[in-house]
């Protein structure tokens, strides 16, 4: 005994040489007295029948534990006290047992019979608690009582020793694997337990022990869909991952048209709207892509109809993206990225950008899946673009992480401010972040084409900063991005010659040795002259400077070696004599290769060919690309390697497994015939109300040219279904002719089904509405928690009952909602197919957005802006100068107009502006932001709009009704009207608790329309189309201050809600044009309610005259917008 | 064999849990299965050790046989061991569930109260996690548990001989709502809401706002008898862009009617964050008039800061504390202030203005010279201001709480709603 607890204090002491100890007499001297001293006291204090001492001694013991401190030798007088009556005494007891008895196995079996005792008392905790000890308890001998104890448990009448059970078999499995069979029985059996308290305890066994069984989990897939909701966070982290995978085994991958096409960047399809993608010759793709309307590849494919149980689990997780456990947004957002259609997988965006707010590890890990998922589906985190903008007291990975983020969301309609982000961190005092922003700078130069000179240019100037580190990083960068057009930069690369008499980075100077070397014909003075002061360091430089040396001197020597012979020589026999073997290695190699000796092979006849070889440019890629291979969320995927037991995520099954097996058949239990037919009713549910609206949908995302066919198969067994979801009538809005009476044939039939609810469901009419039918769940069950079980269940059945009426009522109400949109929709004109993906693009996103309305907020912003970019980029340099303050949108930019003053409106005065938002509710309305203020003393009340007069036609979409404004505050609120893409007024009476004031509002005629994103050459095509009557031109001129390029977009987009249309994006694949002489400037948009195409140019023609033209089929509108614009020009 | 790897692959979620201090000593451990030597640490000491600053260090860090997960919350490191696959935010969230916990039972998180309280808090962790799953991470169930220590009891319990630990299973625990367990009395019933408001903002240096949005959190503090069930509705809920919740609040009920319906915890807990819709421009509370200049000599420079309220909504602005992060090579500052009072710390290099209540009559101003360590070249860096400030009464996005109901109890409760807005992560850029 002795021997041994010495021994053991040895062991367990080394690790924490210089504590403090806990209990410790500080009279005592050595080590081995000490501890007989100490453990004898708390030995005899075990074994008093005072309960207040055996507390004490143990509290001393438990806090020993707890710092590391070995207390194995008390096991004999602890254990003693395992049926101690006390129940703080016991628990104690308990911790300590847990922790020892793997040391001490054969006295551990005295407290065994205890626990078996406890676990048949009549008291659940006591129960539970036995056996969670029991089960914790790593002994062998003990695994057929474990076994037996977990299997009585599984079957136990409390949920909670259910639980409990369900917590022991991975402890159980863990201490002997073959149990396996076993043990997988139980998890069968709990699996079916319908109560949320077990369902992710259960979950996290079966992925502990048989994760591959993904068989057990038909039957429960649906149950555990419909309860994950009430399940508690942890288990609904496990369940939701779980999940994941089983549907990656049983569903069709809901994307699978545009997989096809996926390489060509399928993502356009839907986010192509920005037109630019990443590579640089994406152009011409993107034109053939959208030429051939994905045909190949629907053809032939049958089209694909969404499982009604895939559809479950997107609508069952989808609520859980507003849980405050960040764990479990993550695991919705993951599942969502792995299984959702495309169009779907925006929503998760909100989400996880919410989670940036939260503690810095949880931003670091989202951070890491945000960069995945940016790379695949940049167009979700578009809008929150400035969500990643980055503090100065960000820690560094952090900063680093966020501007990953950053590099994969640039594009070339918002590369000017990133890039004008991205001169503010240069100047940052984190040299590190401040290597990684000029790392993100070259990629940003590589992916677009547009901007490669300025940022270039902007690199160069960065070559005389005083740090260092930034002139290397930036030598490092430019050298990559000169490798794509060196004919050019010839001045670039002579002043990096000059560096080298004072960068000392090997990295660097051995970057640009290279880059003289490469392009030595480009700069024939200067190289041998830079190969003479290198061959005077040689032997002081760093190896890889050497061997960039070595390097030079060949090449030198093969284009030019009149004036270089007798240099290399020199440098050669130097590195003859080196230390470094690869240095030598590579100076015996060179000298063979370019010196011609009479012994030398054939190769030295090449050695131009071989040297001077034309090097493809390096392709600066994000370390973040394919990382999705790995389940995001998961440890794998943030090590980017595989964790121990990881489970891979499968790829999508080639066609759909029998979907019957998640039937469930009759009735195993005893209970309720009413239950079980709930369960049936809805398990199909999603059947009629969900699934066809659902595939339709999806098909139609995928390819327009199918939606017809999808439509038709659905419509035709299913009509009353087809309008389930909003998001299907914005991607049909879109879509051609053929589809047009397939759509009114639905209408027809939803018109039928919607005037019922109609009288009920007016007034609470609201922009909510549109998303309800997303989060169709079940709601919490409450009110019922201190019954027994039965009750329990009883209750939440007639709940989820309840709900599913409801459940009904609410689709019906979004059916009715939809027509607007429809209608509106079918009376525009067939579209040039090109254009269809733009519609679809800012449909798409308000609803999937809604109801923040950003990305389209951002875009007119950024496009106004891309304009200033050459004047944007001159700031990288590292002068101080200030940004002029109009370069930056500021809000002040909207004009304010007075709807009533404070004189008339006794105090209160009201003014309004377009706020140029989408409005959200309805997208064919324009929004109108009022602003209230009451300069009285009084409080007004009861602020709202009453009796409006409108135009026929017109509509308007009133705010909420203020109740109280107290004196001297304002607020602002938004509402929408639609004008009918006229400027007549809006009349309509504003109404206090007192007084109504007649105001009316009437539109510019360029708040009329908003902006739509286009490139050159759609603008071009789109403007053929509007010639003749539809094209109005002006001629002005210009002022002096008008005609810079900046002041006449700024102008323009000032007058009209329109957006600019970047120029040259086709020049990028071949070598740059010249910049055209007179700079011409596009806008295009669209009128708000009948998207009606507005083209704006404005071309300068040197000698401050000037031509206005506008393109737009309505022309009272063209008319009124060529005036408007001319006056603001000329003003 | 077989058994051996069998266990490797199939280990629970957490295995072990460490407490580490700044100073790198290990002050508790846990382990939920069988012990893994604090050997294991090294590999973080190590790590910490690179980084310059404790945030610095990364939460996840690969050793060959483990993972290691960590925080750094208060000052103190939470270091989970885990063996195989595991989600890491789990992981996060859930180390940081167990410092709200210590918080919550002992007031404070730091490294004295854990070891005042080495006992209890161990036994948390008992329950908090059973064979590394999560099992009892509400505090309402917890308490039931483990009753938090409390002077009273302790004077009761001695004399009694009762204990500080539950004997009956937490009602809590068995319910489908964990968060309360049934029985609660109050004499007086109350519940107030705390609306507080964050302004997360960048402000470039001509003034321009580069960006700007408000994050809210509405905090309760609910001290009801019985199973009250609460409706708490908003006049303008349209302004709320992205929300999550307590888990006590019906989704359902907030989908179709955008109000807040919830039996509440006992107590204080945070009943929602809400992201208010950016479409709505974000009033700016203060502006900044900055001037820093360094000498061509390169001996010195000058700084020049005046802070004035901007869009107040009439409202006084209090609490306002400017941190500078200078640059590394200032050696010290020779400043006036108006207002309030300074600091310079040397080592971390940050200047300090402590405002107050800013006075729109009288603005506050601080300027002086700044000094360069000799012969160090004028700093190219531009350092940026944090500010920090308060409006009492007033939620800058005009959030407004309509009404609160109760259903479920005959009682008339006394409600109150409080505003305020904050600076949240508020940076100017120089």
């Amino acid at each position: 005994m002795s021997a041994n607890s010495a021994f053991n204090e040895e062991k367990g002491g080394s690790s924490n040489v210089g504590e403090p100890e806990y209990g410790h007499d500080p009279a005592s001297g050595g080590i081995f007295s000490s501890d007989y001293k100490r453990h004898d006291d708390l030995k005899e204090m075990l074994d008093s029948n005072k309960d207040s001492l055996k507390l004490e001694a143990m509290k001393r013991i438990v806090a020993m534990i707890a710092r590391g401190k070995n207390a194995s030798d008390l096991f004999p007088a602890v254990v003693k006290n395992v049926a101690c009556k006390n129940i703080e005494v016991k628990k104690l007891v308990y911790v300590y047992l847990v922790r020892y008895a793997e040391e001490q196995q054969d006295l551990a079996l005295l407290s065994i019979s205890t626990f078996q005792r406890g676990l048949k008392d009549p008291n659940q905790l006591i129960r539970a608690s036995a056996l969670r000890v029991l089960s914790s308890i790593r002994v062998t001998i003990i695994v057929p009582i474990m076994m037996l104890a977990i299997k009585e448990a599984a079957s136990d009448m409390s949920p909670y020793v259910r639980k409990t059970a369900a917590h022991a078999i991975p402890k159980l499995y863990s201490l002997d694997p073959d149990q396996k069979d076993c043990l997988i029985e139980v998890i069968e059996k709990l699996l079916a337990d319908k109560t949320t308290l077990v369902a992710g305890s259960v979950v996290m066994a079966f992925e502990e022990v048989c994760p591959e069984r993904i068989d057990l989990i038909h039957k429960n897939y649906r149950k555990l869909c419909n309860l994950l909701i009430d399940v508690e966070e942890w288990g609904q982290v496990v369940i939701i991952n779980m999940l994941t995978r089983y549907a990656r085994t049983q569903f069709l991958n809901p994307n699978m048209n545009e997989s096809l096409l996926e390489e060509g960047g399928g993502e356009k399809a839907f986010y192509g709207s920005d037109g630019d993608d990443d590579a640089d010759d994406d152009e011409e793709k993107d034109e053939t892509e959208k030429k051939k309307p994905e045909v190949p590849s629907v053809v032939k494919r049958k089209p694909y109809i969404m499982d009604p149980d895939h559809r479950l689990l997107l609508r069952n997780t989808k609520p859980l993206l507003q849980s405050r456990n960040a764990a479990v947004v993550m695991a919705v957002a993951q599942l969502y990225f792995h299984l959702a259609p495309k169009a779907e997988v925006g929503v998760i965006a909100k989400a996880l950008v919410r989670l940036m707010r939260s503690h810095s590890e949880v931003q670091y890990v989202v951070l890491q899946n945000v960069a995945t998922m940016s790379i695949k589906r940049r167009g979700m985190f578009e809008p929150y673009l400035k969500s990643f903008y980055i503090r100065s007291t960000d820690p560094t990975q952090i900063k680093v992480l966020k501007l990953e983020v950053l590099t994969n969301l640039a594009n070339e309609t918002n590369i000017s401010t990133i890039l004008r982000e991205f001169q503010t961190y240069i100047k940052s005092m984190d040299k590190d972040f401040v290597a990684a922003t000029i790392q993100a700078i070259g990629r940003c130069a590589t992916n677009i084409g547009e901007v490669r000179d300025t940022c270039l240019n902007g690199l160069v100037q960065l070559l005389s900063n005083r740090d260092e580190l930034v002139v290397a990083e930036s030598v490092v960068v430019i050298k990559k991005l000169l490798q794509m057009q060196p004919e050019q930069h010839s001045d670039i690369i002579k002043h990096m010659a000059k560096l080298t008499d004072n960068i000392q980075v090997p990295m660097a100077r051995a970057s640009i040795l290279w880059l003289i070397g490469e392009y030595c014909e480009h700069v024939p003075k200067i190289a041998p002259d830079v190969l003479r002061k290198m061959a005077k360091t040689f032997t002081s430089e760093e190896d890889i400077v050497k061997l960039q040396i070595i390097n030079l001197a060949a090449k030198l020597y093969l284009t030019n070696s009149k004036q270089t012979k007798l240099l290399t020589q020199y440098v050669l026999n130097l590195a003859k004599y080196d230390q470094n073997y690869d240095i030598r290695d590579r100076a015996r190699f060179i000298r063979q290769l370019i010196v011609p000796t009479d012994k030398s092979g054939a190769l030295s006849k090449y050695a131009k060919k071989l040297f001077l070889a034309l090097k493809p440019a390096p392709v600066l890629e994000s370390p973040f690309k394919d990382r999705d291979h790995f389940q995001l969320g998961s440890l794998s995927h943030l090590l980017n390697a595989k964790a121990g037991g990881y489970q891979e995520l499968p790829d999508w099954p080639e066609a759909a497994p029998d979907p019957s097996v998640r039937n469930v058949e009759v009735p195993e239990w005893t209970k309720c015939s009413s239950r079980e037919k709930r369960k049936e009713k809805k398990v199909e549910k999603p059947f009629y109300s969900d699934s066809e609206g659902e595939s339709g949908q999806t098909e139609s995302a995928d390819s327009a040219s199918d939606t017809a066919s999808a439509s038709e198969s659905g419509s035709a067994s299913e009509e009353s279904a087809s309008g389930s979801d909003s998001e299907e009538s914005n991607q049909e809005s879109g879509s051609e002719e053929d589809e047009e009476e397939e759509r009114k044939k639905k209408k027809k039939v939803e018109k039928i089904k919607a005037k019922k609810p109609v009288a009920r469901s007016e007034s609470e009419q609201s922009s909510e509405e549109d998303k309800k039918i997303e989060r169709k769940s079940k709601p919490r069950r409450v009110g019922s928690d201190s019954e027994s079980e039965e009750n329990e269940d009883s209750e939440s059945e007639s709940s989820e009952s309840e709900e599913e009426e409801s459940e009904e009522e609410s689709e019906e109400d979004t059916n009715k909602k939809k027509k607007t949109p429809i209608s509106k929709a079918s009376t525009k004109p067939a579209k040039t197919e090109n254009k269809k993906p733009k519609t679809e693009m800012s449909l798409l996103d308000l609803d999937d957005f809604d109801p923040t309305p950003s990305p389209s907020q951002v875009t007119p912003l950024n496009n106004f802006l891309s304009s200033s970019l050459v004047t944007d980029l001159e700031g990288l340099s590292l002068t101080d100068n200030v940004l002029s303050p109009t370069t930056i949108a500021p809000s002040g930019n909207l004009k304010t107009y007075e709807l009533l003053h404070r004189i008339t409106g006794e105090g209160l005065s009201v003014e309004y502006c377009f706020n140029r938002q989408p409005f959200s509710p309805d997208p064919h309305m324009v929004a109108v932001q009022i602003q209230f203020t009451n300069s009285a003393t009084t409080e007004a009340k009861n602020l709202h709009v009453e009796d409006a007069r409108l135009q026929s036609g017109m509509r308007m979409k009133e705010f909420p009704e203020i109740e109280t404004l107290p004196g001297g505050e304002s607020v602002s609120v938004v509402m929408g009207i639609d004008f009918c893409d006229s400027t007549q007024a809006a009349n309509f009476q504003l109404c206090t608790h007192t007084r109504k004031f007649f105001v009316s509002i009437q539109p510019p005629v360029g708040e009329l329309m908003m902006p739509i994103f286009m490139t050159e050459n759609e603008f071009k095509k789109e403007q053929g189309q509007l010639m003749g009557m539809n094209e109005i031109t002006e001629k002005l001129f210009l002022e002096e201050k008008c005609q810079g390029e900046h002041a006449v977009i700024q102008r323009v987009t000032t007058a009209a809600n329109l957006s600019r249309v970047p120029c040259g994006s086709d020049k990028e694949c071949s070598p740059p044009v010249p910049p055209p002489l007179f700079p011409i400037h596009r806008f295009a948009g669209k009128t708000v309610t009948s998207g009606s195409l507005v083209l704006v140019t404005v071309l300068n023609k040197g000698n401050s005259a000037a031509q206005v033209t506008v393109n737009c089929e309505k022309m009272v509108i063209g008319t009124m917008l060529v005036k408007d614009i001319l006056q603001a020009l000329t003003q | 064999m077989r058994s051996k790897e069998a266990q490797w692959s199939t280990a629970e979620m957490i295995h072990s849990l460490f407490l580490v201090n700044p100073s790198g000593d290990i002050f508790l451990e846990k382990h939920w299965k069988s012990v893994i030597s604090r050997s294991v640490c090294d590999y973080f000491l190590e790590a910490r050790e690179k980084a310059l600053d404790p945030e610095d260090v990364p939460p996840v860090i690969s050793t060959p046989h483990h993972y290691l997960i960590s925080i750094y919350r208060d000052k103190l490191f939470f270091l989970s061991v885990i063996q195989t696959e595991v989600p890491p935010l789990f992981v996060i969230e859930f180390l940081h569930r167990v410092a709200e916990m210590i918080q919550d039972y002992f007031g404070e998180c730091s490294e004295t109260v854990v070891k005042d309280n080495m006992v209890m808090v161990y036994e948390l962790l008992e329950e908090m996690l059973d064979n590394g799953f999560p099992l009892a991470t509400e505090s309402n169930v917890l308490k039931e548990m483990i009753k938090p220590p409390n002077i009273l009891r302790s004077v009761v319990n001695t004399l009694t001989g009762s204990s500080n630990v539950g004997d009956t299973l937490p009602t809590g625990q068995l319910s489908t709502i964990p968060w309360r367990r049934v029985g609660v009395k109050y004499t007086n019933n109350e519940a107030y809401f705390d609306v507080v408001e964050e302004i997360d903002a960048i402000i470039d240096k001509s003034g321009t706002t580069v960006f700007a949005e408000i994050q809210g959190v509405v905090e309760a503090c609910v001290k009801l008898s019985g199973m009250p069930d609460l409706t708490l509705s908003f006049m303008n809920p349209r302004l709320l862009d992205d929300v999550s919740f307590h888990p006590c609040v019906r989704y359902k009920r907030w989908e179709s009617e955008r109000v807040l319906s919830f039996i509440p915890p006992d107590g204080n807990f945070t009943l929602m964050t809400y992201h208010v819709n950016a479409q709505n421009l974000v009033a700016i509370p203060v502006y900044v008039k900055h001037s820093i200049s360094f000498f061509d000599s390169g001996s010195g420079g000058r700084l020049d800061l005046t802070v004035g309220p901007k869009q107040t909504m009439g409202k006084t602005v209090e609490g306002v504390m400017v941190t500078v992060h200078m640059p590394k090579t200032i050696l010290s500052v020779n400043l006036t202030a108006t207002q309030g009072s300074y600091t310079y710390d040397n080592g971390t290099k940050l200047l300090t203005w402590d405002i107050g209540k800013l006075n729109p009559q009288k603005l506050p101003n601080m300027r002086g010279s700044l000094s360069l360590q000799t012969g160090a070249p004028k700093p190219e860096e531009n350092p940026s201001l944090n500010i920090d400030l308060k409006i009492q009464q007033l939620a800058i996005s005009g959030l407004k709480v309509n009404r609160l109901d109760m259903f479920g109890e005959k009682y008339k409760p006394f409600k109150g709603v409080k505003y305020i807005t904050k600076a949240g992560k508020f940076q100017v850029r120089m």
